[in-house]
């Protein structure tokens, strides 16, 4: 690609580009996210391109392969543009199939489509599911739309343009008041006002300054940076760059998580890209800014997601984090003036700049404006990525959106915010999703995790997972976080294994609180939260470990045995067929036997057993 | 970039191997920070990182070996040991968790009779707990190298990790 030499240039690219796809009858994104990926989208996009070509319809059908469309459960997905019409679960035959009787017969292959259970029937028009309907894209609003590996169609969707506003029209104060007046904040997790640090980055005087995207998303059950970093890596270069401008900085580094190899690579090549097309670079758009980034790699430690953790890593440091003041915007990276902001908050920022602060918080509530994206997992049906205006109620999310929970099972918990936040009950369905309604209740906005439990979670169990992991990633630097929280998991590993007392839950509240007040850094800070909110909201299921010796939800191993009630067992072998561990043995048409010592208590055999057979206690 | 934990991917004598780390490591001599980005280099090319081979980087980058070997220790995608040709990880972040990781795991441990952590006796996979890959909409999952295994259930392991024998073929 040749350097645009100018907004003219660049403005004169995007309509070239725009005029010439719209010349295609048809757009079909194929998803190309980490998700789809996994399941072989290569093949459907290959199978796609051959059957058009075939067809003779290249003239009149564009294939882009996009970044996350975001309904992961559904992958591999596609939407035929102009009327969005979604097909998930596809396979090469499907696509012939779609190929054939929408494209070419102009009837859609409603039996490829979107199911509701609810309605009873299929949904091809995204605007129709539940899913997709409730979302408003701000951050992701490239996400599924552009091919993430063109920096020509990220231009004609008014890519860079945000940038050339901030360096010719606006300037610095004016951008800095816009990202105020927007009420943006911190989407990692802490939720503060971009704008207020943006200024103290910009008032700080020094020659040299850094600029930092952490995209070090290690939070268990997160993919929210992954799926903006993969699908729409032009707008986070975009507003670093544009930060960059604001704040002073000539140079900037994107810290990406080694686990996230696709990012990397695609980020990568985006970054080559727009130093070839010179958006980074000297002299961006005749402008005379300078700006380039470099790519950082992880090396698999959670707690380098802290900023000054980040920052020591950044200098090849083991990433332990420091004392805070001075903060990085006073002396970050190499001791000078540093911002930093995750990935979602920045590819908020081009938006922001193009249509405005007002248009921006007119969305959300109270001191929480805008959309938030989360990584909807756990035992729901519709897993995925999605972006909903703050203020929407959790159940909104889980029901309407989620489509509710797998299998037909009970809701039971939510857990927002990962190791950092909290877990809430079908008490708390409906209540606001915002920063402060979250906090209120004990859990966190965090990063955006949320993770739906059903009935088959032990909360006790899943505190002891979150303290493991906090455990296991605390990085050792000071003494609460890494004796307290030793001990708080010694404790919830009594609990679990049956010898649990009640002098246990006071000592592990206590700790819990202490933790929480006295540790260095965030991670230490919010560990406790896990536990506290399990206690309470959770209280029976504790009793039920410690009193009872009991575990509701059959999770913890220790607390009860599976056997097979032999009046009642046909000797069908269902169970012994599905038993992980060979535990179970029999003859056919003769009742069976599981083996208490092989048996890893998964409850496979349960599950199997149509006549009731197995039992748990 | 890949940056997953491959097996020495580079081959040669170890003398080549070493000569190999030394010219990389050289590069980075004087550049600010550069410690990890040349020991996920040196991982590389040699597979794991032991200690006469921190002490090489150490030496090229002028550093103390303490500051190299505290930076190895620190960073859980660095290794100490040999590595398997292929590194099978089991994601147990929540989602996974909650969707049955803990069962694949047990599987594995059986299957590949190792704990999560070893090498297999044939070098053949070493197996890692993942913290979280991302991948949490197609829970439970795991990786072998860097290709995703969605949704996968104790039974389909067999037929998982057979063509990996043969390299993924």
């Amino acid at each position: 690609m040749n350097i645009i030499k100018n907004r003219d240039e660049l403005t004169k690219l995007r309509d070239t580009i725009k005029s010439q796809q719209s010349t295609y009858k048809n757009t079909i994104y194929v998803c190309g996210g980490a998700g789809c990926v996994s399941s072989h989208c290569d093949e459907i996009v290959k199978t796609l391109t051959k059957a058009v070509e075939d067809s003779g319809l290249s003239k009149d059908i564009r294939i882009v392969v996009t970044g996350c469309i975001g309904l992961c459960a559904y992958g591999p997905c596609l939407v035929v543009d102009p009327d969005g019409v979604f097909y998930g679960n596809l396979t090469p035959e499907k696509v012939l199939a779609i190929v054939d009787r929408h494209l070419k017969g102009g009837e859609i292959a409603k039996e490829f489509c979107y199911y509701d259970e609810d309605k009873g029937d299929y949904l091809p028009f995204m605007k129709d599911i539940g899913f997709f309907s409730e979302q408003v894209k701000i951050a992701l609003r490239n996400c599924g739309r552009v091919d993430f590996a063109s920096v020509e169609d990220y231009i004609a969707n008014d890519g860079y343009q945000a940038l050339a506003k901030v360096i010719m029209d606006m300037g610095r104060e004016k951008t800095v008041q816009e990202i105020l007046d927007s009420g943006l904040r911190g989407r990692g997790g802490a939720g503060f006002p971009t704008g207020i640090k943006w200024q103290a980055g910009m008032n700080q005087p020094g020659d040299q300054k850094y600029m930092i995207c952490n995209a070090d998303e290690g939070d268990p059950g997160a993919f929210m940076d992954r799926s903006v970093l993969e699908g729409d890596p032009h707008s986070v270069i975009e507003a670093m760059a544009i930060a960059g401008f604001v704040i002073g900085a000539n140079k900037g580094y994107v810290y990406v998580r080694a686990e996230y190899p696709i990012a990397v690579e695609r980020l990568g090549n985006a970054l080559d890209q727009a130093r070839a097309a010179g958006l980074l670079g000297t002299n961006i758009l005749g402008t005379g800014f300078e700006f380039d980034i470099e790519i950082r790699i992880g090396a698999g430690a959670f707690v380098c997601g802290e900023e000054t953790a980040l920052i020591n890593s950044i200098e090849g440091k083991r990433g332990e984090p420091r004392q805070k003041p001075p903060f990085p915007f006073q002396s970050g990276l190499w001791n000078v003036p540093t911002i930093i902001n995750n990935v979602e908050t920045l590819a908020n920022v081009p938006a922001i700049i193009l249509k405005g602060a007002a248009w921006f918080s007119s969305y959300g509530v109270g001191k929480s404006r805008g959309t938030k994206v989360f990584a909807l997992a756990g035992d729901i049906v519709n897993a995925g990525i999605i972006e909903i205006p703050m203020g929407m109620s959790l159940r909104n999310v889980i029901y309407k959106m989620g489509g509710g929970m797998k299998d037909g099972k009970a809701f039971k918990a939510v857990q927002s915010g990962g190791p950092s936040g909290g877990c809430l009950t079908s008490d708390h369905l409906d209540v606001s999703v915002d920063y402060e309604s979250l906090s209120a209740m004990g859990a966190i906005m965090g990063s955006g995790g949320l993770i739906a439990m059903d009935e088959n979670t032990c909360l006790v169990d899943t505190a002891r997972y979150f303290m493991e992991f906090v455990q296991d990633e605390s990085c050792g630097h000071c003494v609460p976080c890494r004796n307290g929280t030793k001990r708080m998991l010694e404790l919830l590993l009594k609990i679990t294994s049956g010898r649990g007392e009640m002098t246990d839950l006071d000592e592990l509240a206590d700790l819990a609180v202490t933790v929480g007040a006295t540790a260095m850094c965030g991670l230490g800070q919010t560990a406790p939260n896990p536990v506290l909110t399990t206690l309470k909201y959770f209280k029976d299921e504790y009793l039920a470990h410690v009193v009872d010796k009991k575990c509701p939800a059959h999770i913890c191993k220790a607390l009860g045995t599976y056997t097979i009630d032999p009046e009642k067992c046909r000797g069908c072998t269902a169970c012994a067929k599905k038993c992980p561990a060979d535990a179970i043995t029999g003859e056919v048409k003769k009742p069976h036997v599981i083996s208490l010592e092989k048996c890893i208590k998964c409850g496979a055999c349960m599950e199997a057993c149509k006549f009731d057979a197995v039992a748990y206690n | 970039m890949s940056t997953t934990q491959h097996a020495t991917t580079c081959t040669g004598t170890e003398e080549e191997l070493i000569d190999r780390i030394r010219t990389l490591a050289a590069n980075y001599k004087g550049k600010e920070g550069s410690l990890i980005q040349v020991l996920h280099m040196v991982q590389g090319v040699y597979g794991y990182l032991p200690l006469h081979i921190q002490q090489i980087v150490a030496e090229e980058l002028d550093l103390p070996l303490s500051t190299v070997s505290g930076v190895v220790s620190f960073y859980s995608f660095f290794a100490t040991k040999p590595r398997g040709r292929h590194t099978i990880r089991v994601c147990m972040g929540t989602a996974c968790y909650v969707r049955g990781g803990v069962s694949l795991v047990e599987s594995l441990e059986k299957s590949l009779g190792i704990q999560a952590g070893g090498t297999t006796s044939d070098g053949v996979f070493t197996f890692e707990i993942a913290r979280c890959i991302g991948s949490c909409g197609l829970a439970p999952a795991m990786t072998i190298d860097d290709t995703v295994y969605p949704e996968v259930k104790a039974a389909d392991l067999p037929g998982i990790l057979e063509p990996w024998y043969n390299d993924g073929k």
